[in-house]
């Protein structure tokens, strides 16, 4: 599919961290600011999930988090796309064996993108948003058709 | 007089906080009365985990207590499990961990002045800092590989040399640094809208700063001259000039508030250049790593017993690793304390009887690091809930532990 029929609107994204360990929080910051640039492509953090239409998740979930994770999926409005970012999100990473971390974040909401790393670059976030935005515009298309119907 | 306070939650999931973390506030007016926190949000058992890892394993999960200081946390355990197992280290290993830890702090510390500013509503100075510090980062990943989490240390040393080629990249780093300096203290210390918002806010008095043990640029900025690079110098520290750095150099007054976490933090930057530029001077040749061999390495450890105690001046303050060995492959006991659970309760004297809109300039402001701190609660498994332990019960708890370890 081509972005480009379809970039209709900015991408907004909420940050959600659910017990991470900053490295991957400051690479998504360091992906907004000057040298990578997100901004350019209208794409921003807004700071209540229910402006978003990206949910980008890092960090194992802990389990005092896990029901603020599940609250947060449902606020934002659908369509909606679920990016984690990290090894951590991904599958546990080096949290595997805790007892206070249910794994990963999948288990707790779904998932559309992985961005494995610890921590990934800006650069595989940006790619990670990019996915999560195909698919969005597939989502919305779809939506379309079906109300045309 | 009746007086109707009415309560404030922030937290856990709040956009002036990048960390979960929840905060309760009482509020007369504008004015806050009183402020509850409840940490916790960011547990991830990582001491727990520890008891059941190698040392070597450990180190990387020490550098992933938090990304931002992923220089300070396996720095101290390494310390501490070489001062546990009697290791020596190589002479230019220490200077390179120094060398490594110094350009940690330029890049915490403008990543503080960054979120500093957009605190204050000053995104531009966010966006032109975060560009600034991306070329710590560069030279970090030139010289470890990695931007954040950098893998370099190693029980008994590093793991990369720094070869004579990379020392004209890193003296272009830090020539940029300088070059930049001006530009970054005339937009913090010298704008009036900065000084209006920070002057006289969030103020922790000497007394306080004492009584509450905070440490790191949190506690100079209140006058007090600690430092642990200067107490008790560890590493190449012992060869280098370090002077803790008081507020009072700048402006010639020390009030404690967030204008002076701002100077203290921003006159850092300048020390570390000029620690870095002393160490890459004096730089020794030879190994860098006792024991090249980790299979070694871990049958040495694995026959060690003892105590060690690594202290290490991260950026936000001393950060103190324990470890105990005891002639097995995993340690017996791995305590980390993070600087930000000392600075934690400062946040009670800097906010009473502040404003609501001050809230997050003063909870920046002593740089919290709630993935560093979060590392015990009880809680009660079967149904949830977390129970706070009155000093009874700890002393109850501790007599009992005593029973416990007796034979």
């Amino acid at each position: 599919m081509k972005l480009n029929k379809y970039f209709e609107r900015s991408l907004w994204v909420f940050h959600l961290n659910t017990g991470s360990c900053n490295g991957c929080d400051i690479e998504i910051v360091a992906g907004l600011t000057p040298r990578y640039d997100l901004e350019r492509f209208g794409i921003k953090l807004v700071g209540s999930p229910k402006h978003a239409d990206v949910l980008l998740v890092t960090g194992p979930v802990t389990s005092k988090m896990l029901d603020r994770v599940k609250r947060v999926y449902e606020q934002t409005p659908d369509p909606k796309a679920v990016i984690v970012v990290g090894a951590c999100g991904t599958s546990g990473g080096v949290f595997y064996n805790s007892y206070n971390i249910s794994g990963s974040v999948d288990k707790v909401i779904p998932v559309d993108v992985y961005v494995p790393g610890c921590p990934p670059r800006p650069e595989a976030i940006i790619n990670g948003v990019l996915q999560a935005w195909i698919k969005l515009e597939n989502l919305r298309e779809s939506m379309k058709t079906a109300q045309a119907k | 007089m009746n007086k109707k306070t009415y309560s404030i939650p922030i937290g856990p999931v709040h956009p002036s906080l990048k960390e979960p973390m929840t905060f309760n506030f009482e509020i007369y007016g504008e004015r806050i009365e009183k402020v509850n926190l409840a940490p916790g949000d960011n547990h991830r058992g990582i001491e727990f985990m520890g008891r059941q890892r190698n040392p070597i394993q450990i180190i990387y999960l020490a550098e992933r207590i938090c990304g931002i200081c992923s220089a300070a946390h396996p720095f101290a355990f390494c310390q501490a499990v070489e001062n546990a197992a009697g290791i020596e280290v190589p002479e230019r290993a220490q200077y390179i961990r120094v060398i490594i830890a110094e350009l940690e702090r330029i890049h915490s510390h403008i990543l503080w002045a960054g979120v500093a500013a957009h605190e204050l509503g000053f995104d531009s100075v966010l966006y032109l800092s975060w560009r600034a510090r991306e070329e710590v980062l560069d030279l970090l990943e030139y010289l470890t590989g990695n931007r954040i989490n950098y893998g370099i240390f190693m029980i008994g040393g590093v793991r990369r040399d720094i070869s004579e080629e990379q020392l004209p990249r890193i003296r272009e780093t830090l020539e940029y640094y300088k070059d930049i300096y001006g530009k970054i203290e005339d937009i913090f210390l010298n704008d009036p809208t900065i000084a209006f918002r920070t002057k006289n806010v969030g103020v922790l008095t000497k007394e306080d700063a004492l009584h509450l043990c905070a440490v790191g640029p949190t506690t100079r900025a209140s006058g007090i001259k600690k430092d642990v690079r200067q107490d008790q110098p560890y590493s190449a520290y012992a060869d280098l000039n370090v002077e803790a750095i008081t507020p009072d150099v700048f402006s010639g007054e020390v009030n404690g508030d967030v204008y002076d976490r701002i100077i203290v933090r921003l006159l850092e930057l300048v020390q570390s250049i000029q620690i870095i530029e002393q160490c890459l001077d004096n730089m020794p040749s030879g190994e860098i790593i006792a024991e090249k061999k980790l299979v070694k390495l871990l049958n040495q450890l694995k026959k060690a017993k003892g105590e060690g105690v690594g202290r290490v001046e991260a950026p936000r303050g001393e950060c103190i690793h324990y470890v105990k060995l005891n002639e097995s492959e995993l340690p017996e006991v791995w305590k980390a304390r993070a600087p930000t659970y000392n600075n934690l309760m400062t946040w009670v004297p800097m906010l009473i009887d502040q404003q609501i809109a001050d809230i997050p300039i003063v909870i920046a402001s002593i740089d919290p690091c709630i993935a560093c701190m979060d590392r015990v609660t009880i809680l009660n498994k079967n149904n949830g809930q977390k129970s706070m332990l009155t000093k009874k019960d700890l002393h109850e708890l501790s007599v009992q532990k005593t029973r416990r370890i007796t034979p």
